[in-house]
């Protein structure tokens, strides 16, 4: 039984990562890295930068090379071949596009060097225009285009040659905000349609969110935690985790009782519930709760004593964001559609939530 | 706003600056240049003076056999010197550029380091060394390759080795900045779209570093044609280029419409290659981002 789970696992990954790290000198930036990716999925590899992500794409693109462990590429270890012997491609963060070759030769490049037929070449690469909606640019060189043709070539050319898994290296960092936006959408559709299991890095949480089927959240070289948006978003498993993926107000603290899978957990800012399981009591805790799901109230609520006193509110376009002093010195933040006309700066409240809403995540010893 | 105006805003700032440029370059390099070609027109006086009288002589005396033998020998040390040094040099550029950022300075220096030595000092022993009694031949006897010593000295080969020797710096040095310029991740993009490490090289690599290639060609082939130390000094004046005609027209023979006509050529030669590299330049203005 435990074995032909682990062939159709081995089976269903494209991409395997066994145990891989990689040194600079005596810099770690990857640890133990452990990832299987499956044919046809969108994953992304999210991070702050340093966190190792980009040296594990360059990795599996065969750039770098891994310091120990084993990288499979359909179930075949890749170790000993050269990045123009592997079957994926990469887009990369700066484009990459060769400038003395107009926007076709750039796109029929991989081709060329497989010395395809011309009448070949000719129509793939014009496949690529359409798919990318470049027709008419061909024959002009990457100086004369804007950020976000320069990517849709950068995005043809990787594809052109069929691979088995596209890799892409923040390849809308240099993108403006709305255009970004709109790259997002069309990349993801792109994905669907052509069905290629897409590796992704980027250190944009939002960016992550939108496109990915699953995200490994990567800090200093070590997956945090590998999981659907949805679960990274409202089960983060770490502390860092929890920060790292959109606004998170952590609180550090201690198990005080335990009933029904609620918890008292007692901070220096005040007591507060959380749903947790698995906690003994006396053990140190982070509790992590979204701006959104705080609520606030005059008077005392039961099994909270978090008081503050309110600092500011910011305006953000669609919610407005409330900033909160406790008692320790720490700020919290909370965020309504509308102001809170209840309340004005200076006023004292108390904070509370429904406790299935806050996270309880295990304190690293 | 007025004339006066004008001419203390814009006029005579641009003056003060490009002034005394301008006047330097006139007075030292443009009138010069002019009293040459004019001179290349006049004809050669009983003694060595030039008479200010127009003929085509000098002209005709370069299609004479002797002179455009040696016009021809010259264009050619000048091709070998500059296809020499670029096979020399683009390797070694290269092999600097993939240097970290210290070791690469450090490298440039040892490159410098020639080009700064006197020449008369530098050329000096390569005589020394070549001689028939120097180091070089008493190696080769002692170790049984040869068994009277070789005349190295005043040949054109010892020749080409000076030659070689003081232009590689004028070669390594452009082709080093436009290697080292060549973006990483264009190489690596066209490795992973599958092209080999050679593939790479003549498709990516050459044709991005050309405008080095060819600023190291302007750089070593116009001195090479002209230079008359080097040949000079490893010829011996047995060897003859037009380097050291014209500087023995101008000296000892005191026939200086004939070494104006001989510099003029030399000035035509250089002022077609520099046309070519400057529309070249324009066609391919390849900047790698």
């Amino acid at each position: 039984m435990s074995d032909s789970v682990v062939t159709s696992i081995m089976s269903d990954s494209i991409v395997s990562l066994i145990d891989v790290e990689k040194s600079f000198g005596n810099n770690k930036v990857v640890k133990k890295m452990n990832i299987e990716i499956k044919e046809g999925e969108f994953i992304t590899l999210l991070g702050p930068s340093g966190c190792g992500k980009t040296t594990t794409l360059r990795m599996i693109a065969g750039f770098e090379e891994a310091s120990c462990g084993i990288i499979k590429v359909q179930g075949l270890s890749v170790e000993d071949k050269e990045p123009f012997e592997r079957d994926v491609n990469t887009v990369f963060q700066n484009y990459a596009l060769f400038p003395h070759m107009t926007v076709f030769d750039n796109i029929a490049y991989g081709l060329k060097i497989r010395k395809k037929p011309k009448d070949e070449i000719t129509k793939r690469v014009n496949e690529m225009l359409d798919l990318v909606q470049l027709k008419g640019y061909e024959d002009r060189k990457p100086d004369a285009l804007s950020g976000g043709q320069k990517q849709r070539v950068a995005i043809a050319r990787a594809l052109i040659n069929n691979p088995k898994v596209l890799l892409l290296d923040e390849p809308l960092g240099a993108l403006d905000l709305k255009l970004r936006k709109q790259m997002q959408v069309e990349l993801k559709r792109l994905q669907k349609k052509l069905g290629i299991t897409f590796v992704y890095v980027t250190h944009d949480q939002e960016e992550a969110l939108t496109m990915s089927d699953r995200i490994a959240v990567m800090n200093e070289g070590v997956i945090e935690q590998l999981a659907t948006p949805r679960e990274i978003y409202n089960k983060p498993l770490t502390k860092f985790v929890a920060g790292f993926i959109g606004d998170s107000n952590i609180f550090d603290g201690e198990v005080t009782s335990s009933s029904d899978g609620i918890l008292d957990v007692k901070t220096l800012a005040g007591t507060m519930k959380v749903k947790g399981n698995g906690f003994n009591v006396g053990e140190s805790i982070h509790v992590s709760i979204r701006p959104e799901y705080i609520k606030v109230s005059a008077d005392p609520v039961e099994g909270f004593n978090l008081k503050g006193i309110i600092k500011d509110f910011t305006y953000m376009g669609t919610v407005v964001k409330t900033s909160v002093d406790l008692k320790d010195n720490t700020e919290i933040k909370y965020s309504r559609f509308e102001k809170d006309e209840d309340f004005k700066e200076g006023d004292s409240i108390n904070i509370y939530w429904n406790p299935d809403r806050a996270v309880a995540i295990k304190a690293l010893k | 706003m007025n004339k006066k105006n004008i001419f203390k805003r814009k006029t005579l700032p641009a003056l003060a600056m490009a002034g005394p440029v301008s006047l330097w370059m006139i007075l030292f390099v443009a009138l010069p240049m002019l009293y040459i070609i004019y001179i290349s027109f006049m004809s050669r006086g009983v003694f060595g003076d030039v008479v200010y009288k127009f003929s085509l002589e000098s002209y005709g005396t370069l299609l004479d056999s002797t002179y455009f033998k040696v016009i021809v020998k010259s264009i050619n040390a000048a091709l070998k010197t500059t296809v020499l040094c670029l096979l020399i040099g683009y390797p070694f550029a290269y092999y600097i550029a993939k240097k970290p950022k210290e070791v690469a300075s450090r490298l440039i220096m040892l490159i410098m380091i020639p080009f700064w030595t006197n020449s008369l000092m530098r050329l000096n022993s390569w005589l020394l060394l070549f001689q028939t009694s120097g180091p070089v031949n008493q190696f080769l006897q002692s170790t049984g390759f040869i068994n009277a010593p070789m005349s190295f000295v005043y040949t054109d080969g010892l020749v080409m080795v000076g030659m070689i020797t003081t232009m590689l710096p004028f070669a390594v040095l452009p082709m080093y900045s436009s290697i080292e310029k060549l973006s990483k991740s264009l190489l690596e993009a066209s490795a992973d779209l599958g092209a080999s490490r050679r593939t790479t090289f003549f498709r990516i690599t050459l044709p991005l570093t050309f405008p080095g290639i060819f600023s190291s060609i302007i750089l070593v082939f116009i001195p090479s044609l002209g230079i008359y130390t080097v040949t000079d000094m490893l010829g011996g004046g047995k060897v003859l280029y037009i380097g050291n005609i014209i500087k023995n027209q101008f000296g000892a023979i005191r026939n200086w419409p004939l070494g104006a006509a001989l510099s003029v050529l030399l000035i035509v030669i250089t002022g077609m290659l520099i046309y070519i590299y400057t529309r070249f330049a324009k066609i391919e203005d390849m900047e790698v981002v």
